[in-house]
């Protein structure tokens, strides 16, 4: 498991309008590509050899799994933010403003009343 | 010496520019009551007339990440940029470019260093809402220099809510022998209960109403005994996974010291409740 190699997706594509725009279209060729070339960039001259996503963390982020996300202790602000990015939009013009929030919320009602996954990496 | 002349502690609510610049029949039903709050709270900043700004506040993983994330930090240098692309793109902030106050930002970073502090600083620092949306609340002609200190409330292991206080306590020590005719005005942002990405978002009110009474209650009267005691790490956390943003505040009250504010309002809103608190340092009155 790599809590921290999960937040630098969310992270790194979050902070970056094409990237963004590529996770909504296509988020599988989106993950693989970052998995080759983002992902493992320590800054423009440097990689990185040390972090690798696991098959239920790449799924995750593949499928836009919040829920699985926030079971596995991404960061909340980061996975919170990612995802108003792709899909607060659509949802507002169709069901009416904070629409996605609210359904986020409510896919999270088992956790409710729990110590929640920690975010601690 | 310089002048300590206020000490402002508020929530910072990203949504308040786009709440309350949206066409009015899209307004949200507490848009002109939120207006009208926030604007009579940037009149205790401006009747103390401050020549300088030090800005609390903490950087949601915009310019620092898991990499290398700072526990405390102060920028020091002449001038930030502010606004990330994805809080454009989610809040509607515009970008900003403060000036800042290099020669207070030194003195600051030394004398922290000096009461082991053992801060990290940044010469090219981009600011984030944090420092923004109290500069679109309470200074939005953004005219004055800042020197920003940033603290983690968001990437555990977190500093403890009394090491907040202590740097609160040692900032008011430095602010005050500073050297200088300027009157300096420390404002900080952080959160009462909040919930971010988890069952209790976005709710009609925040999570946790009553540590949101209760909190307003022990900054007002300005009881950090009562903190100390009751507010921990876990406390917050079953208040809102986010409410540890709390712990600015606490900071500011440090700066402040243990004293009854001079002006308190708060406002219920969805999602959070937001609280105004402003002092007037003693020495100031008399």
């Amino acid at each position: 498991m790599s809590k921290y190699y999960v937040d630098k997706f969310l992270y790194t594509v979050d902070r970056d309008p094409e990237l963004m725009r590529r996770y909504k279209e296509d988020p599988r060729s989106l993950v693989t590509a970052w998995e080759q070339s983002i992902g493992p960039k320590l800054n423009d001259a440097e990689r990185s050899t040390v972090n690798s996503l696991t098959e239920a963390e790449r799924n995750a982020l593949i499928n836009h799994d919040y829920v699985a996300l926030f079971e596995m202790g991404a960061h909340f602000f980061l996975s919170l933010t990612i995802f108003i990015g792709l899909y607060d939009e659509e949802w507002t013009q169709k069901h009416g403003p904070l629409s996605f929030q609210l359904d986020f919320a409510k896919r999270l009602q088992h956790w409710a009343g729990r110590d929640y996954p920690s975010v601690a990496t | 010496m310089a002048v300590l002349s206020a000490v402002l502690a508020s929530t910072h609510h990203p949504f308040y520019l786009k709440a309350v610049s949206m066409p009015p029949e899209q307004q949200i039903p507490q848009a002109a009551e939120w207006k009208r709050k926030v604007e009579a709270y940037r009149e205790t900043l401006t009747r103390a007339k401050p020549d300088i700004l030090v800005m609390v506040g903490a950087d949601h993983f915009h310019q620092f990440f898991l990499d290398n994330y700072p526990t405390f930090l102060i920028g020091k240098a002449p001038r930030y940029d502010a606004t990330f692309y994805n809080e454009e793109r989610e809040f509607s902030i515009p970008k900003y470019v403060l000036e800042g106050h290099e020669d207070l930002s030194g003195f600051m970073l030394q004398g922290l260093m000096d009461r082991g502090f053992d801060m990290s600083f940044s010469n090219e620092l981009k600011l984030d809402h944090s420092i923004i949306c109290p500069i679109i609340t309470t200074r939005p002609q953004a005219d004055l220099p800042v020197v920003p200190v940033y603290t983690n409330i968001f990437a555990p292991p977190l500093p403890s809510p009394k090491r907040f206080w202590q740097l609160g306590r040692a900032i008011r020590e430095i602010i005050d022998e500073y050297p200088s005719d300027k009157r300096i005005a420390a404002i900080g942002t952080g959160h009462l209960s909040l919930e971010l990405g988890g069952p209790r978002q976005f709710g009609e009110h925040g999570p946790d109403p009553e540590f949101d009474r209760q909190a307003i209650e022990w900054l007002a009267t300005g009881d950090i005994d009562a903190i100390l005691k009751n507010v921990t790490h876990e406390s917050m956390a079953k208040s809102g996974n986010a409410t540890h943003g709390f712990m600015d505040l606490i900071l500011m009250l440090g700066i402040a010291g243990p004293e009854k504010a001079d002006y308190v309002d708060s406002l219920d809103l969805y999602h959070t409740m937001e609280a105004y608190l402003t002092w007037y340092p003693k020495a100031e009155a008399a």
